[in-house]
């Protein structure tokens, strides 16, 4: 049977990724991993993350992960999501750290300045709950899901991609920011999908059933 | 635009839904899959399980409930109730739930919050804040209920927490809950207005315009209830609608 693992590098629970994908991946092995051998040996590949960023890069490189993460990234169907989306780029405001930069741009928070709403109501940081996710390009991964689909954010930070022909989905709080980043076989994701009900479901189907 | 989500709100007991929960053509009253997959089925942003289990032997059987719920529901999971210690914290996590909320223990240990949130982000942590009217303009924080109280500024205390970390705020009217005369809305406002975290109003919601006016006049960011989405009076895809009327973004 084929797997898709999941990255697993001890920060936050993944239990409600695996059962997500589960529900939609019918005749796969979904399996959390910390075993680089296990991540090389996937079909695909998940790389979700959870906290702050600067322990999520210590973490995996405690546990020795980052050389089948660049592997999967260049060579796997493969799925951020959250600080795994994040994590992909070179750098994050938050704590000053450097990414995996295998996507060139940065990682800023939310400027206090423009969070306001058009009626002059302060905007909250956590940007928590259910916003727009506007296409930016055509792509598998939103196959039957119509533009404007609501998905669940909970984030401060959001990639600022320099190249913005990799952007996929952008979503406006304040600012309009990037919510989705796309590349070869790289589909990356600030909301999560394994909280978002049926729009969620279904792009994790169309992930589980794409063939970059 | 953002939406301002309805969360219904289920009291748990030793594993079992209690508060008499009224669904129309439901098998089970009190099982909490059941029912938490019936609110995602109406549209529910979130749903939030108070663990209220008396007996200490009973009390991991919440864990189980997050579990089976997490395996099934693909929305929001909040889990509040007896949570003491970051290892509670962690426990109901790595069962399924998305985030925590701490109420007596973060006023008993504010360094609980910051612990908290340090180790698994401040999105995961939620403070509840049990609150009763003072004075005019003034609040107090109370817990066990609203039997004890603790001294605390309502507003100081939300400032306080947000700034250990906390990610949201679950702001329940003491003299509100329980009367269906609505949310506490001069409380909701000033807590709402202090502080840069988002805010969940609770307490007092009788009908689907108490709902509408937690979050345009009370300025919530999201609004919870539990008795009248229980009993089968409304639905929350209902209570949506009632709030898109009064021009209130909402996911439907």
């Amino acid at each position: 049977m084929s797997t898709i693992a999941i990255i697993d590098y001890g920060m936050g629970n993944l239990r409600s990724v695996a059962k997500a994908i589960e529900h939609v991946a019918q005749g796969y092995e979904v399996i959390i991993t910390a075993d680089p051998a296990q991540v090389l040996a996937a079909e695909r590949v998940v790389f979700p993350g959870q906290g702050a960023m600067p322990d999520c890069m210590r973490e995996l490189d405690a546990r020795g992960l980052r050389p089948a993460v660049l592997e999967a990234a260049r060579s796997k169907p493969f799925l951020g999501i959250c600080i795994g989306q994040q994590m992909l780029f070179e750098h994050s405001e938050e704590g000053d750290v450097p990414g995996l930069g295998v996507f060139k741009g940065q990682v800023r928070r939310f400027p206090a300045d423009k969070m306001v709403a058009a009626d002059g109501a302060r905007l909250k940081v956590p940007h928590m709950g259910w916003n727009e996710v506007w296409q930016k390009q055509a792509h598998p991964l939103w196959a039957n899901i119509p533009d404007g689909s609501r998905f669940y954010y909970v984030h401060s930070y959001y990639v600022d991609p320099a190249d913005p022909a990799i952007v996929a989905a952008s979503t406006d709080y304040g600012i309009p920011f990037t919510g989705a980043v796309a590349q070869a076989n790289i589909f990356a994701i600030q909301f999560h999908p394994e909280k978002s009900a049926q729009a969620g479901l279904q792009l994790l189907a169309n992930f589980v059933a794409w063939k970059p | 635009m953002l939406a301002k989500r309805i969360i219904p709100c289920l009291d748990v007991s030793a594993g079992r839904v209690v508060k008499g929960v009224n669904f129309v053509e439901l098998r089970d009253a009190g099982d909490p899959v059941e029912i938490a997959r019936r609110y995602d089925a109406q549209g529910a942003d979130e749903i939030t399980f108070l663990d209220i289990t008396a007996s200490s032997d009973a009390r991991n059987i919440i864990l189980h409930v997050v579990e089976q719920v997490a395996e099934q529901v693909f929305i929001p999971l909040t889990v509040g109730g007896g949570v003491r210690t970051v290892d509670d914290v962690r426990r109901l996590l790595n069962a399924g739930a998305d985030k925590v909320s701490i109420n007596t223990a973060a006023v008993n240990n504010p360094q609980v919050v910051e612990d908290a949130a340090g180790k698994v982000g401040s999105q995961c942590i939620v403070v509840a804040i049990d609150a009763k009217q003072v004075a005019p303009g003034k609040w107090e924080v109370f817990t066990h209920g609203g039997r004890n109280r603790t001294g605390l500024d309502a507003i100081e205390w939300a400032q306080k927490v947000a700034s250990l970390g906390a990610g949201e705020i679950l702001l329940t009217s003491m003299d509100r809950d329980g009367t269906k005369n609505g949310f506490d809305l001069g409380l909701t406002r000033a807590v709402s207005d202090a502080v840069s975290i988002p805010v969940i109003a609770s307490g007092g919601v009788g009908n689907l315009d108490h709902l509408a006016d937690g979050v345009s006049l009370g300025r919530a960011d999201a609004v919870l209830a539990a008795s009248i989405f229980h009993f089968g009076d409304h639905t929350v895809r209902e209570a949506k609608e009632v709030m898109r009327a009064r021009g209130i973004e909402v996911r439907l």
